[in-house]
C-alpha cells in the first residue's frame, strides 16, 4: 500500500468515486440453492463481486490422515476464476488461494458444530467469478450461507465485511480502486448475534481513532448483510 | 474475544441491543406455527423448555443452530431442518446397496456418511466364509435394519427380521430424509392413498430411500408423486 497518495477518491463532500458516502455498502444480494446437486449451495453478488460457495457433506474424510476422532474436519477450497479478473488469473492453488482458504476455515470452525460429525468431513468450495475488492469477505459470507442451506448445524452465521483508508478518510467497504490505491484494509468476520470476532487481518496502517471507525463500519455493515442473509434463507431456494 | 469490550456504547452489537432479541420470546412468540429461522438465531428464553433438535441452549437462551422450521411442543422446542444429511439410528429401517465385500462382511451404502457393515452371520441365508458375493454381489439393493451405531458414526445393519430381504424387483427412489413425514402424512394416511392410487407396493425406509414395486404405469405415477412432493417442498412458505 501507499505509494499513490495523490490519488484523489473521496471528495470533499465525502463522495467517493463509485457515489457511496463514507459508511455505504455496495448492494448485496444473495440467492442459495444455485448448485442443485450440492448440498447447500449460495451465490453472493456484492457490487461487482460474484462468489458462489458450495457444501458437500458431511461424509467419510479422505485422506484419512486428516480425519479426527473427535470431530469433523472442514475442507475449505476458495478459488478464484481464471477469468475473475481484467488480467487472467493463473489457474490453480496459490499462495493467496491458500491463505484465504485457510482463514475462511479457520473462521467457520468457530461456528459450526463439528463434534457432532466426528470422523466425517465438510467440503466447502469458493468460487469467485468476478473479482472486486473484497473477495474473501464475499467467500466467507457465501460459504456461511452455504453451510446454513445444507443443514449443518453452527451457532451462528459469519458475515464478513471489509472497511479500511482511502486519502486518510476511513470508509465501509471498499471497492477496487480504494483497494489498490487506498491505505489500509481491515477485513473483519463477524457473528451478529454475540458481536464476536472469528477472523480480522489488516493490510497497512491506522491509528486507534481510524481503527475504532473502521470497527464500528464494520460492525453495522454486518449487521445489514446478516438480514440479507437470513432473507436469502427465508426466501427459499433460486 | 469479545467485540462489545472495545467498541463505543451504542454501536455495539450485543445480543440485548439488538432486534431479534428485544422480543423476550424470540420468533417462537410471533403466533404462527411454523417459523422459518436462520442458524445463530435467538429462540427466546430457555427457562422451562428444553432444547430439542437443532437447538441450543447458550446463556439462558435457546438459539437456532439449523436452518428450518421452529417446532414448540410446550415443553421441547426444535427445528425440523430443511435440509439436512441421513444420520443412522438403531432399528432404522433402511434401503441399502451393497458397495463391497470381503470374506465374511459386506459394506453397504445406506446415504449415511459412512457406509455400514452387515456382518454374514446378520446376513440372509447360509454361506460358506468366501462366499459373501454368490449371496448378494456388488450393486445390489437390500432391505435392512439398522442393529447398533456407535459413537464415532460406524454402524452395522441386519437382515434377520420380519420382511428384510435383497430387493429384486421394483424401482428405488430417493427423498430428503426430512420430508418423510410429509410422504407418509399423518398415521399413514398420505402414504395408504399413494399406494391406492397407484397400485403399488411402497416400502419407506427412514434414510430417504422408497422401494416402488407394481406394474409399470403405476410405479411411473408414484415416481412422479414423488418429485412433485420433493420440488413442492423446496419452494419455502408451504407448510410441511
Amino acid at each position: 500500500m501507499g505509494g499513490y497518495g495523490d490519488v484523489q477518491m473521496i471528495d470533499e463532500n465525502g463522495i467517493r468515486v463509485d457515489g457511496r458516502g463514507p459508511g455505504d455498502l455496495r448492494p448485496v444480494s444473495i440467492e442459495t440453492g444455485v448448485i442443485p446437486v450440492a448440498d447447500g449451495s449460495a451465490r453472493v453478488i456484492w457490487g461487482t463481486n460474484h462468489a458462489v460457495a458450495a457444501v458437500y457433506g458431511p461424509m467419510e474424510c479422505h485422506p484419512r490422515k486428516i480425519q479426527r476422532q473427535d470431530r469433523a474436519v472442514l475442507d475449505v477450497r476458495y478459488n478464484m476464476a481464471p477469468f475473475s479478473t481484467t488480467d487472467r488469473m493463473r489457474p490453480g492453488f496459490n499462495r493467496r488461494s491458500r491463505e484465504i482458504s485457510k482463514v475462511t476455515a479457520d473462521a467457520l470452525e468457530s461456528v459450526v458444530l463439528l463434534e457432532m460429525y466426528p470422523r466425517c468431513k465438510v467440503r466447502v468450495e469458493i468460487e469467485i467469478l468476478c473479482a472486486e475488492a473484497g473477495t474473501r469477505c464475499v467467500g466467507l459470507t457465501a460459504a456461511s450461507v452455504a453451510l446454513a442451506h445444507a443443514g449443518i448445524p453452527m451457532t451462528d452465521m459469519v458475515v464478513s465485511v471489509a472497511s479500511g483508508k482511502i486519502n486518510d478518510v476511513v470508509v465501509c467497504d471498499l471497492n477496487k480502486e480504494e483497494d489498490n490505491y487506498g491505505e489500509a484494509d481491515l477485513p473483519m468476520g463477524i457473528l451478529p448475534n454475540s458481536g464476536e470476532l472469528v477472523f480480522l487481518q489488516m493490510d497497512g496502517d491506522l491509528s486507534q481513532a481510524e481503527f475504532q471507525q473502521a470497527w464500528d463500519y464494520n460492525m453495522e455493515a454486518a449487521m445489514v448483510v446478516h438480514q440479507i442473509m437470513v432473507d436469502a434463507l427465508k426466501g427459499g431456494d433460486a | 474475544m469479545s467485540a462489545s469490550m472495545v467498541m463505543k456504547d451504542g454501536r455495539v452489537a450485543r445480543p440485548d441491543n439488538m432486534s431479534v432479541s428485544n422480543d423476550a420470546g424470540g420468533p417462537r412468540n410471533q403466533g404462527r406455527a411454523s417459523l422459518l429461522v436462520a442458524p445463530g438465531e435467538d429462540l427466546g428464553e430457555s427457562e422451562g423448555h428444553e432444547a430439542g433438535h437443532g437447538v441450543l441452549e447458550m446463556d439462558g437462551r435457546l438459539r437456532a443452530t439449523k436452518h428450518g422450521r421452529v417446532n414448540d411442543n410446550g415443553t421441547e422446542i426444535a427445528i425440523e431442518p430443511l435440509r439436512t444429511a441421513y444420520i443412522p439410528r438403531p432399528s432404522d429401517l433402511v434401503i441399502g446397496y451393497v458397495e463391497g465385500c470381503t470374506n465374511n462382511i459386506w459394506f453397504i451404502d445406506i446415504g449415511a456418511p459412512f457406509n455400514a457393515i452387515l456382518p454374514m452371520s446378520l446376513g440372509p441365508g447360509k454361506a460358506a466364509f468366501g462366499g459373501t458375493r454368490s449371496i448378494m454381489d456388488i450393486g445390489e439393493a437390500v432391505l435392512c435394519r439398522v442393529q447398533e451405531v456407535e459413537e464415532t458414526h460406524s454402524s452395522v445393519v441386519t437382515m434377520k427380521g420380519m420382511g428384510l430381504r435383497k430387493i429384486r424387483s421394483g424401482n428405488i427412489e430417493q427423498v430428503d430424509p426430512h420430508l418423510l413425514g410429509r410422504l407418509i402424512g399423518k398415521g399413514g394416511k398420505a402414504l395408504r392413498q399413494l399406494k391406492e392410487d397407484t397400485d403399488c407396493r411402497i416400502i419407506v425406509a427412514d434414510n430417504g430411500r422408497v422401494w416402488i414395486d407394481g406394474e409399470f404405469d403405476g410405479i411411473v405415477s408414484a415416481r412422479d408423486q414423488l418429485k412433485a412432493m420433493s420440488d413442492d417442498a423446496k419452494s419455502i412458505g408451504v407448510d410441511a
